[in-house]
């Protein structure tokens, strides 16, 4: 009777004591993907915009921090995460509701649901923000805040239940009838974004005077602070995924770094090559490029494999931005869609070559069973594919749905003459550097 | 009196401004300009968008002098911003009306 006693106390003990450090590193991670956003896409991008739209551009990131943030709490996190079909959440969670401290066992049984439920708010914030990469430097701020509040609502809550959610089709540790592997939101966070930015860079049409007059950034400083600053905290987002302090966790952590590493290199080895010099701004676009294809696939793959995911992305969105984009002359203005769309496709196809299960041994249906096409199982690179398609599907029709909605109700663009002086004036009636009083 | 604006290489300032002490000029004022003669710009590249930039960085140099001391400061700023190159820059000489110094009222050379 007294061992039986102690033997469930020391049980209590060792479940308090892991809850603990779970927990500890979740909340951190947390605070990792919202540094990501603010503030730094927002000094990424912020930095590669002419300097009077600056401010208007920081907006764009920071606005979703608070916005989407009210939403989430509202109603987003149901309807991600509550339990509904295989296409949306339901409204079991509305308003919060039975999210405290007690874990959801459906997806981290180790630390309180609103540890988890924050944590992914972080994911909710950053991948509209990404998408004003494309609508940089035209668009209002009142047709990006209704278009992004949409956007919340049309795609991503239903990308993410698809992909996280329990029963999400593409949900391939919860029956998905499609069962895809994305660890940390290559579809759900990249493609999907990226694929909504390269429409609105369409649907918006160029910049007045794109591409013959100059627009080059205005500080480099700033966005190598801010490229820095989204490496760093890329270790929340995608280490974080592992929804726990575990081996995995570490796993995706040197896979992140990795990949960033190689794909670094390989972009400021291409325009040495094509142009005659390396530059800052390539070396930087090629580590966000390579953190963006090791997304989906960090908590999947070795540690050589991540190097070489790396690798291929440098080179692969180092083309698309430079010679496709020249090609289609999209004005797709700060590379929303080469980074994010053609870096996530990219990682998202090739986390089904290499995923294996001596990283991530996660049962599925409740075995153990092969991955990747490199552990024996090559129709994964066909369910990433499938994956893939219903993601820019979904963000291509929806996207362009919103567009029209947000044009007719509040009109997309600013006027020409808004646009002449810039979205800090026009839009928020302040200035980026003022230099006297 | 003259007044001497001096259009010169950036990383000439130091040069100058010691010069212009040794012939024994105190005051002047110096401002970053851009600009280009017949110097040619250079070429850049943003993610493969090239941009020619043919507005180069300068340095302007302005001090007012009394007349008889012009020849030896156009001296002193020519020898020190000289490289030989295209893109010293260029030296313009203007008469000037007044000169005044607004904390007592002097004015004329008194005030230089």
């Amino acid at each position: 009777m007294t061992i039986e006693t102690d033997v469930k106390a020391l049980e209590a003990a060792v479940k308090s004591a892991q809850s603990a450090g779970d927990n500890a590193w979740m909340l951190t991670c947390a605070a990792l993907v919202l540094m990501m956003t603010g503030p730094g896409l927002a000094l990424f991008y912020g930095g590669l915009v002419r300097r009077k739209n600056v401010l208007g551009t920081m907006m764009h990131s920071f606005a979703m921090m608070a916005l989407i943030t009210v939403i989430w709490a509202i109603v987003g996190y149901s309807l991600v995460f509550g339990e509904g079909s295989a296409f949306i959440g339901g409204l079991k969670y509305l308003f919060l509701e039975g999210v405290g401290k007690d874990p959801n066992g459906d997806y981290a049984g180790t630390i309180p649901q609103a540890t988890f439920m924050v944590y992914q708010l972080m994911f909710a914030i950053i991948t509209p923000a990404l998408i004003s990469g494309a609508f940089a430097e035209r668009i209002r701020f009142s047709a990006m805040a209704l278009f992004t509040t949409l956007w919340a609502f049309v795609v991503y809550f239903p990308m993410a239940h698809m992909v996280w959610g329990k029963g999400g089709f593409l949900n391939a540790y919860s029956g998905g009838v499609v069962p895809c592997f994305d660890f940390a939101g290559g579809t759900v966070v990249h493609i999907s974004s990226g694929v909504s930015a390269l429409v609105c860079a369409l649907y918006l049409g160029k910049r007045k005077g794109y591409p013959a007059e100059a627009m080059k950034p205005h500080s480099l400083v700033l966005s190598t602070i801010g490229a820095c600053l989204l490496w760093v905290g890329w270790f929340g987002f995608n280490a974080g995924s592992a929804l726990s302090a575990s081996g995995l966790a570490t796993s995706a952590f040197v896979a992140t770094h990795f990949a960033a590493a190689t794909a670094a290199l390989a972009w400021l080895l291409a325009e040495w090559l094509h142009s005659g010099k390396p530059t800052m701004l390539g070396g930087i676009s090629g580590a966000v490029a390579g953190l963006v294809a090791i997304t989906p696939a960090s908590g999947f793959v070795k540690p050589m494999p991540a190097l070489m995911i790396g690798l291929i992305a440098g080179f692969f969105c180092f083309w698309t931005v430079t010679v496709v984009k020249k090609m289609f002359g999209y004005d797709d203005s700060l590379d929303a869609f080469g980074v994010h769309g053609a870096g996530g496709t990219l990682g998202a196809i090739l986390t089904g070559v290499f995923a294996t299960n001596a990283v991530n041994d996660t049962p599925i249906n409740g075995k153990v069973v092969p991955l990747g096409w490199m552990d024996g199982n090559p129709m994964q690179v066909l369910n990433q594919g499938i994956g893939v398609l219903i993601t820019v599907a979904l963000a291509a029709v929806g996207t362009l749905v919103i567009l029209r909605i947000c044009d007719l109700l509040v009109g997309l663009r600013v006027s020409p003459d808004e646009e002449e002086d810039g979205l800090d004036l026009s839009q928020h009636g302040e200035e980026g550097y003022a230099l006297e009083v | 009196m003259k007044k001497i604006e001096a259009i010169v290489q950036p990383f000439k300032l130091e040069d100058i401004k010691e010069a212009l002490k040794n012939v024994g000029i105190d005051g002047m004022t110096i401002s970053e300009v851009r600009g280009h003669g017949r110097q040619k710009g250079h070429k850049e590249v943003y993610r493969g968008q090239e941009y020619h930039v043919d507005l180069l960085p300068k340095t302007k140099f302005e001090l007012v002098i009394p007349d008889e001391r012009l020849e030896e400061v156009l001296e002193a700023i020519m020898a020190a911003a000289r490289t030989g190159k295209i893109g010293d820059g260029k030296i313009f000489v203007f008469d000037v009306g007044e000169a005044i110094r607004i904390r007592n009222g002097d004015r004329g050379q008194d005030a230089l």
